[in-house]
């Protein structure tokens, strides 16, 4: 009893002090952010909205709230606590938010929501939405640029269509190229299909001996398995949300970055400045929501003509040239994937 | 045809090694428990937290001593390992004292390992490494690498046995090897040795064992034991002997419990455990290499594949293919009559 009775103090002495430091910045954001499952340091989606935090802190001086998700149950309830405090915006990142959002936000007219990579259709909910397959198209293009084999490959975490869109945008850049084949396969079905990296190595190993010799991951803890198996075999991996280039040098094609950091400061500074829009917002190349990762891990890997033609090909989709196709509008894919 | 059974078959089989040793170990480990009495479906919590300790402590003694390393090279594998088998062991001890010195509920104990190992694995990650619970990617001398035996590379080049010995026999860590030592090795102490005999009644007649002047609690508890350094096997190939590299949140996917599965599957026998898991394996490997499955006249999906272990372990249970009669006294705590 004891132990609750500190821990509730502690809790409000903690959110008292938030507050009033934000009130002394004279700021009007009181922002909050939710960190989904997998936690805050988990090198990829969800470091990344920390990235953007800290960033939105650093500019301004404004401290923000934040709640690790431990498990399903907690989704509702983190965001009632943080809108009955007064944080506004709340931020949360991660698809399965959505029901928690859909049933939390009607309550709290006032508050700002922000959620990322999932639509919420409500008055006050802004949905952040990256258009994963034009990433995916330059990291496909730059796959079958690289590829000498004329096989590349994917491995996604779980099926779901935000990852056969990563899939299928892949697929697109990387026949672009040319007669490239493109094998790809899913972990799972499930949520263990994200934290799987034996797995991951194993379907990246039999995609070896089917000829593959660029693989790009985008599943969750489940990557770090097939780049490993990329790497041994001496085949290019590609990485996922966040730049990954350093996992293994010389072995690590590009990461095709997902700026989750740039939604969450845009949020918490949109609000600052009285600027904040609900509805959908989409963060593709031109909003510079997603791209190629080229640092000092990878130049060396990327020649000149590679450089060239992908830029080529960012700038054509910005203009509209390229239409890359989105496979949650229609659950296909244009382009065949073995 | 002939280029099927050397490529494709040859090189599914050798994947299937690879999937099943994780199963075939632990439920190795769980036939000790099981057979002498006490059920265990703690395994998965097990493996998990032995899984951790090897890729935590694999990587301290790797790392250089100005990250707080100990420089071990290439010893730092076998620390790992043998971390992961105090660890697995003091887990297999938590689970021994509850079901035999309390008299506890087996399965509740068991149940209680799972959760215990999924949460501490990552709280402890997390406060060591500050990465989501992972710890960091293992470099060369940190993991378990492939051994190629003797004559493998002169023996490549002959049809069909060279093609086995170097493909399938040849190239996997010693763990796998391992493995198959330890089925032989269970055999003989099942079937020819006293501790064998004696660890059978146990499990079907603590009681008779009691009046013969042997003490059940210490037979229980040496199961119990080797049941813990079999999981410790287990989980220390899954971070240092697979393309994981490392240990992830959850990393073990149900993996203890498709051993559980293969346990009853084989009907607690040693050399049918090898068989099940194998053939587990060997469907885990075709759910990896065909996403979907074209028999010609239907078309499987993956996700069948995956779930064809737990199909089977129904049918047998269900009586249809022979029966699955678990050791008589497993779950009951046995209490000494006054």
């Amino acid at each position: 009893m004891k132990l609750l009775k500190t821990l509730i103090a502690t809790t409000a002495l903690v959110g008292a002090g938030a507050m009033a430091m934000a009130e002394s910045h004279g700021g009007a954001a009181n922002p909050a952010v939710i960190f989904d499952l997998g936690g805050k340091f988990d090198k990829s989606f969800n470091e990344m909205s920390y990235t953007g935090a800290e960033r939105f802190t650093a500019d301004t001086g404004i401290t923000y709230r934040e709640f690790e998700l431990q498990s399903d149950a907690q989704r509702e309830q983190a965001l009632r606590r943080f809108a009955q405090a007064g944080n506004n915006p709340v931020v949360v990142a991660g698809f399965s938010n959505a029901t928690a959002m859909a049933t939390v936000a009607p309550d709290f007219p006032d508050t700002d929501f922000v959620i990322i990579d999932m639509v919420v259709d409500l008055p006050n909910v802004r949905s952040v939405v990256f258009a994963e397959q034009e990433g995916s198209y330059l990291v496909g293009l730059l796959a079958g640029m690289a590829s000498e084999s004329g096989t590349v490959s994917f491995v996604g975490g779980m099926d779901i269509p935000l990852i056969q869109n990563f899939q299928c945008g892949y697929a697109q850049g990387a026949k672009s190229v040319g007669d490239i084949t493109v094998i790809g396969a899913m972990t799972g079905t499930d949520g263990s299909a994200w934290n799987n990296p034996v797995k991951g190595g194993e379907i990246t190993m039999s995609q070896i001996e089917n000829g593959s010799d660029v693989v790009f991951a985008a599943a969750g803890g489940t990557g770090r398995g097939v780049l490993q198996a990329a790497a041994d075999a001496g085949i290019m991996g590609i990485g996922v949300d966040a730049n990954q280039n350093y996992m293994h040098p010389g072995n690590m094609l590009t990461s095709m970055m997902k700026r989750v950091d740039n939604a969450v400061y845009d949020a918490f500074n949109d609000v600052n400045n009285g600027e904040f829009t609900a509805g959908i917002q989409v963060m593709g190349l031109a909003e510079d929501g997603v791209g190629y990762a080229l640092d000092e891990h990878n130049e060396s890997l990327i020649t000149d003509e590679m450089r060239a033609a992908v830029d080529a090909a960012r700038a054509a989709i910005i203009a509209g040239e390229i239409v890359v196709h989105d496979y949650r509008t229609d659950n296909t894919c244009p382009v065949e994937i073995n | 045809m002939m280029d099927f059974l050397t490529n494709d078959l040859l090189l599914l089989s050798d994947s299937a090694v690879r999937n099943a040793i994780p199963l075939l170990l632990a439920c190795l480990a769980g036939l000790y428990s099981e057979r002498a009495g006490i059920f265990d479906i703690g395994l998965e919590g097990k493996m998990l937290v032995a899984a951790f300790a090897a890729g935590a402590f694999s990587a301290i003694a790797g790392m250089p001593a100005y990250d707080g390393g100990w420089e071990m090279g290439a010893w730092s594998v076998w620390i790992g390992l043998g971390a992961a088998i105090i660890a697995s062991t003091i887990f297999s001890m938590i689970h021994a004292f509850a079901s035999i010195t309390l008299r506890g509920n087996q399965l509740i104990s068991g149940v209680a390992i799972n959760f215990f190992a999924a949460g501490i694995t990552v709280l402890i990650g997390q406060h060591w490494f500050r990465m989501g619970g992972q710890t960091p990617q293992l470099r060369e001398g940190q993991r378990f690498e492939p051994i190629s035996l003797p004559f493998a590379e002169s023996l490549k080049d002959v049809p069909i046995v060279g093609d086995i010995y170097y493909q399938l026999i040849s190239g996997h860590n010693i763990i796998v090897y391992f493995g198959f030592i330890i089925v032989a090795l269970t055999w003989w102490v099942l079937y020819r040795t006293r501790f064998g005999l004696r660890m059978r009644a146990v499990g079907e007649n603590p009681g008779a064992v009691d009046t013969a002047g042997i003490s059940v609690v210490k037979l229980r508890y040496s199961a119990l034991i080797i049941t813990g350094i079999l999981c410790g096997l287990a989980g220390a190939y899954l971070s240092l002997g697979t393309a994981a590299a490392g240990f992830g949140k959850d990393m073990t996917a149900g993996r203890g419990f498709i051993a559980l599965a293969a346990l009853i599957f084989a009907k607690w026998k040693p050399i049918s455990a090898m068989g099940a898991t194998l053939l587990f394996g060997m469907l885990e490997a075709i759910g990896n290499k065909y996403q979907t499955l074209d028999l010609g006249f239907v078309v499987l999906p993956g996700q069948f594949m995956q779930a064809l272990p737990y199909i089977l372990t129904v049918v047998i249970l269900a009586g249809f293919v022979g029966k699955a009669i678990p050791p008589k006294a497993g779950g009951e705590p046995y209490v000494k009559e006054r």
